[in-house]
């Protein structure tokens, strides 16, 4: 991941008090190792078990922050949460929509989608990460799974660009149904079209501005 | 051949089509008359007065049924979520809390957990910030249900329920005026803390007007309990049985009038929560009624949680309010002065006179902000409308890579056909009454 710098204009880490120099290292983002602790194990266990293609499907297990992650393959998410909502111990009865993020440096994965889970039966969390291809934005949609997930598909298809295939009616819901580009994408300004006011054009707002 | 939206007729793929947009009713209905088929599309909103501020229903009837219910949103979209990814974290704040313009502390509430997770600093957290955080999110319940019951009357025809309803959100206001410095949009908690202590008397006030509010709730009590207008309105009208609930992902007092005691601040604690003596209200009519009698019954569970926070406070008092790392708390301790909220003069005196260090503190934490450790983070609270969820990224910047809102009114909104389609045009008004969506939520 990479990160623009400074706040005013600054190049370089603009760290004239060694205050900057005190960086907390992130967690690893590689998989993590066994046991995972907390209910981690359980939820790992039951899914191996309730679904023989766990090593194919799963790419990697996080666990970060106190919270367990699932790096699903698309190709397998709708099995996998199926398998995750239906089996009576795992039993992930809500989903809370769908969260999209953009890495433009992971090349080959640069679109992510992240879908927090909820057992209220065991009390449980769980989130789900799939990756897609900028070239091929395709993920398949869980609408079918769970249905309050129509609105937040097409919001992560509005904002991101990712195609959710299944979808009954992918459209965009918080941008007119004309508009060009997905907001929410790294390259995409903020402030987004250029503004013109009688006959000047003003750039966005994070074009003109050190924002960056 | 120019489209003209304004045409009385146009032939399309459906078959002749009739626009009404005003003019003579009379001609289009004697040309209406003629045609075996009479689907009629409404569009209520985006300005009508009843559909809570800029939704649009666009609903298919047959007379006065409704065959088909759809919302579009989008009329607020103001991309606070990219914005934030502009500014530092806690900039964020000030922008998250624009969202759910009724809920603002538990936006504020939610972001800043995620943010104090990514930290790794929840355990951190002073204990009197976290009493001051559960009394504002209380405190901003009641306002919140306060407008759900004004508006929601006034959309059924009950004109006097909003009087006693801004009367006592008013009240509310004041508090939040006195101890943020404003009435709404405070960016009044922060990530390790909130801005500012309480100010000394306040927590006698605030006693004073759970005592009030006790008595000025049984207001509208007994005006809309057991009514038989407003039963008629609202008693199976809306309804969303728990299997509904639970795939169309709805939370809040719709699930828990489906019968589900589900609420976080009892099934996942946070702040604090397991500390209170307090129920979870539920009701298992699954309809509009059943709404109402839950966020009744969460008003009286609300004064009990403050009055157990203003104890708190008394013990408490003096404590710190914000985490003790200075490299993440905000430097200025803010006061409460004449104007408004700003910086406080012993900061001010500190800064400037008397430590070089502070002011560099200061001047990095305000100018670049704090850096926030590489990864991402859920956190959750129970808003008055359901679960609102925040899904942080960080890159290990000063700065979030992706703030997402799981919100509660974006999500239940959905459950409008459901609610919807089946019933009488009447009854759409009182169903999404007990939706109780803010449109700043639901299009951030």
């Amino acid at each position: 991941m990479s990160a623009d710098e400074g706040m005013f204009g600054v190049s370089g880490t603009g760290d004239t008090s060694g205050f900057g120099g005190l960086v907390r290292t992130g967690a690893s983002t590689g998989s993590a190792e066994r046991p995972y602790g907390s209910y981690f194990d359980d939820v790992a266990d039951d899914l191996e078990r309730a679904y023989p293609e766990f090593n194919d499907a799963i790419e990697s297990v996080v666990i970060q922050n106190g919270e367990l992650t699932f790096h699903v393959k698309r190709e397998k998410l709708v099995e996998v949460a199926r398998v995750l909502r239906d089996n009576p111990k795992l039993q992930f009865e809500m989903c809370l929509g769908v969260s999209g993020v953009h890495y433009p440096d992971q090349t080959g994965r640069e679109l992510h989608a992240v879908y927090p889970l909820l057992s209220m039966t065991h009390n449980r969390r769980l989130r789900l990460e799939v990756s897609a291809p900028e070239s091929d934005p395709h993920i398949p949609s869980l609408t079918e799974v769970w249905a309050g997930n129509n609105w937040h598909e097409r919001e992560t298809f509005d904002m991101f660009g990712i195609i959710f295939d299944g979808h009954a009616g992918l459209t965009r819901i918080l941008m007119p149904d004309d508009w060009v580009g997905h907001p929410q994408r790294k390259d995409y300004p903020l402030g987004g079209i250029p503004v013109e006011f009688q006959g000047a054009t003003i750039p966005a707002p994070s074009e003109r501005r050190s924002y960056r | 051949m120019s489209f003209d939206p304004y045409a009385t007729a146009r032939e399309t793929t459906e078959g002749r089509v009739y626009s009404v947009t005003g003019g003579d009713w009379d001609e289009l209905a004697t040309e209406i008359g003629a045609t075996k088929e009479e689907r009629v599309v409404v569009n209520m909103g985006p300005q009508h007065p009843s559909t809570h501020g800029v939704l649009r229903l666009i609903l298919e009837l047959e007379g006065e049924t409704i065959t088909e219910a759809r919302c579009a949103i989008g009329y607020l979209h103001t991309g606070i979520e990219k914005n934030t990814e502009y500014r530092t974290w806690t900039q964020g704040v000030t922008y998250v809390t624009r969202m759910d313009y009724l809920a603002p502390i538990f936006n504020e509430t939610a972001y800043c957990l995620s943010v104090e997770k990514l930290l790794g600093i929840t355990d951190q957290v002073p204990e009197r910030a976290q009493v001051i955080r559960v009394m504002m999110m209380e405190l901003n319940r009641i306002s919140s249900h306060m407008v759900c019951f004004g508006t929601g009357g006034l959309e059924l025809g009950a004109l006097t329920p909003i009087f006693f309803a801004f009367r006592d959100r008013e009240t509310v206001l004041d508090i939040f005026e006195e101890v943020s410095g404003l009435r709404m949009n405070m960016a009044y908690i922060r990530p390790g803390g909130v801005a500012q202590d309480v100010p000394q008397d306040a927590v006698s006030r605030i006693r004073e007007a759970c005592r009030d509010m006790r008595k000025s709730f049984k207001d509208n009590e007994t005006l809309l309990v057991g009514n038989s207008i407003w039963m008629k309105r609202t008693k199976d009208i809306g309804y969303l049985d728990l299997a509904g609930c639970m795939t169309l992902g709805v939370t809040g007092p719709i699930l828990r009038a489906a019968g589900m005691p589900w609420d976080l601040r009892k099934t996942q604690p946070y702040s604090g929560y397991e500390n209170y003596d307090f129920d979870v209200i539920t009701t298992d009519t699954c309809d509009a009624y059943g709404r109402f009698l839950v966020r009744l019954g969460e008003l009286e569970q609300s004064l009990r949680i403050i009055e157990q926070c203003c104890d708190k406070l008394d013990q408490l008092n003096g404590a710190p309010v914000m985490v003790a790392d200075k490299k993440i708390a905000w430097p200025a301790q803010l006061s409460v002065g004449a104007d408004g909220m700003g910086n406080s003069l012993p900061h001010i005196r500190e800064i400037m006179g008397e430590s070089m260090e502070a002011l560099i503190h200061h001047f990095k934490i305000v100018t670049e902000g704090f850096r926030v450790p590489a990864g991402q983070a859920y956190a959750s609270v129970e808003s008055p409308r359901g679960e609102t969820g925040v899904h942080t990224v960080s890159d290990g910047g000063t700065r979030p890579y992706r703030v997402h809102f799981r919100e509660p009114s974006f999500n239940n909104l959905q459950s409008t056909a459901a609610m919807c389609e089946g019933g009488m045009i009447a009854d759409v008004i009182s169903a999404v009454a007990s939706i109780d969506p803010v449109m700043g939520g639901v299009d951030r």
